[in-house]
């Protein structure tokens, strides 16, 4: 079975879905059922990071070995690490409208986040400026290692040096010690596991559409000279 | 070592030829000051020391930007393919970063005098806030070197350059801009600490980490 991973990520994610909505969740003052959230914003940005180191360490093994192939998968996922950061900041834009009273409170959090996703949207453009194959990866790679040192520090170092409406952070106690009980443990680290495989997922399929894409275009590159040929 | 001092000495003395740039890039930065000088006349009481510290960093960043830009843009590519034959890629860079952070100095040491002279003096601990701005010139220096050897590879390079570097640099410039408030309100040095190290810690990555790719940058 090599696709086991996947089936699990169905379960998990089923399991996630309905225990994240129904299950049994602590009441909370101001956070009340909106604490279901924890499931889906936070486990956001567990899963954008572990996308984003992936990406990271395809952008090593290219600039090792020049495979195309490490290129385009650093690609990959770090889109889909965009695409988790960006389902982050929305439902954390949701989460704080319900319990700071406004959708985009100026927390050093949602700042960092917000300027860590326009680091990413550079590398992008900057991707999308190249022609030449070898050129665009050896370019992006270089920057996406560059960026994702500065990312670092961006994200897990500044937010901590000031204060945050973040649990956890500017001398609020984190989340775990006052409402992370036995019970949403139960739910909370499945999902963490169930977004990562999600996304190993969608970079899969959207990485073995681009490999299709490019063989297509070495085919239509070979027919004119068997053409000649025969 | 030898070969760094060699490169560094061609930079300052390829600047020193073509002064032009290098006051261009002077009266960039006067005129840029005395704008905001003139259009914060009209209020000149709005200008707290808060505002008054954040823009001169503004002002610094986009001096920044523009002088480091045409680091490698102003190289043609006749003569880069002359230095890859002749000199190591890792010395080219570090020599680069130490130019760069030279001229930064320079300029941000004019830029600051000519602010005081024109937009007043509110700073307490002049020390520690001329400690702020050698740090920041060479963080600057050090980030966007790098971010402009990227940017000068694509086409439509200027953009890219702002586009590319303006988030990099954007947690340098946050702590730069807490330690230069920290000194202009005089605090006590011990509460700094905290920024300094932080300061140091992404100067030291970003020098290592342009140290170690600048090689394969240099290669396409």
């Amino acid at each position: 079975m090599k696709n086991w991973w996947k089936i699990l990520t169905v379960i998990v994610m089923f399991y996630v879905i309905f225990q994240g909505l129904l299950g049994t969740v602590p009441r909370q003052p101001i956070l009340n059922e909106s604490i279901r959230n924890l499931y889906f914003h936070v486990t956001m940005w567990f899963a954008m990071i572990s996308m984003l180191l992936l990406s990271v360490i395809y952008s090593v093994r290219y600039l090792r070995s020049n495979a195309i192939q490490d290129d385009e998968r650093s690609a990959e996922f770090a889109k889909t690490g965009i695409l988790f950061g960006v389902l982050g900041c929305v439902t954390g834009s949701l989460w704080a409208n319900f319990t700071w009273g406004e959708p985009w409170p100026n927390d050093p959090k949602l700042n960092s986040a917000a300027v860590g996703m326009l680091i990413y949207f550079a590398y992008l453009l900057l991707r999308n400026s190249f022609e030449d194959e070898q050129r665009r990866g050896r370019i992006s790679a270089v920057y996406n290692i560059f960026a994702f040192a500065v990312f670092v520090p961006l994200i897990f170092v500044l937010p901590r040096l000031t204060d945050s409406l973040h649990p956890g952070n500017g001398g609020n106690p984190a989340f775990s010690s006052y409402d992370l009980d036995n019970q949403m443990r139960l739910v909370f680290y499945p999902a963490s596991i169930g977004w990562i495989l999600l996304g190993l997922w969608i970079t899969q399929l959207r990485y073995r559409l681009k490999a299709v894409h490019r063989k297509q275009l070495e085919n239509l590159a070979e027919r004119p000279l068997e053409r000649i040929n025969s | 070592m030898n070969e760094i001092r060699t490169l560094l000495w061609k930079e300052i003395a390829l600047e020193w030829r073509q002064r032009y740039a290098l006051s261009g890039m002077l009266l960039y930065i006067v005129s840029t000051i005395t704008v905001c000088y003139l259009s914060f006349n009209a209020r000149p009481d709005l200008l707290t020391p808060i505002v008054w510290n954040t823009l001169f960093w503004i002002i610094l960043l986009f001096t920044a930007v523009n002088a480091i830009a045409k680091s490698f843009a102003q190289e043609r590519l006749g003569r880069l393919l002359y230095y890859y034959t002749l000199a190591n890629p890792q010395a080219i860079i570090l020599s680069k970063i130490i130019y760069n952070s030279l001229l930064m100095l320079l300029l941000a040491g004019i830029g600051f005098g000519f602010y005081v002279f024109v937009m007043g003096n509110p700073v307490l601990d002049l020390g520690m806030y001329l400690l702020s701005i050698v740090l920041g010139s060479i963080g600057f220096a050090s980030t966007l070197t790098m971010v402009a050897g990227i940017a000068s590879k694509a086409e439509n390079s200027s953009t890219l350059m702002a586009v590319l570097s303006f988030p990099i640099i954007l947690p340098m410039l946050l702590m730069i801009i807490k330690l230069s408030k920290n000194a202009l309100d005089g605090l006590d040095r011990s509460v700094s600490m905290d920024e300094i190290s932080t300061l140091l810690a992404i100067d030291t990555i970003v020098i290592m980490l342009s140290y170690l790719l600048f090689p394969y940058l240099w290669r396409s």
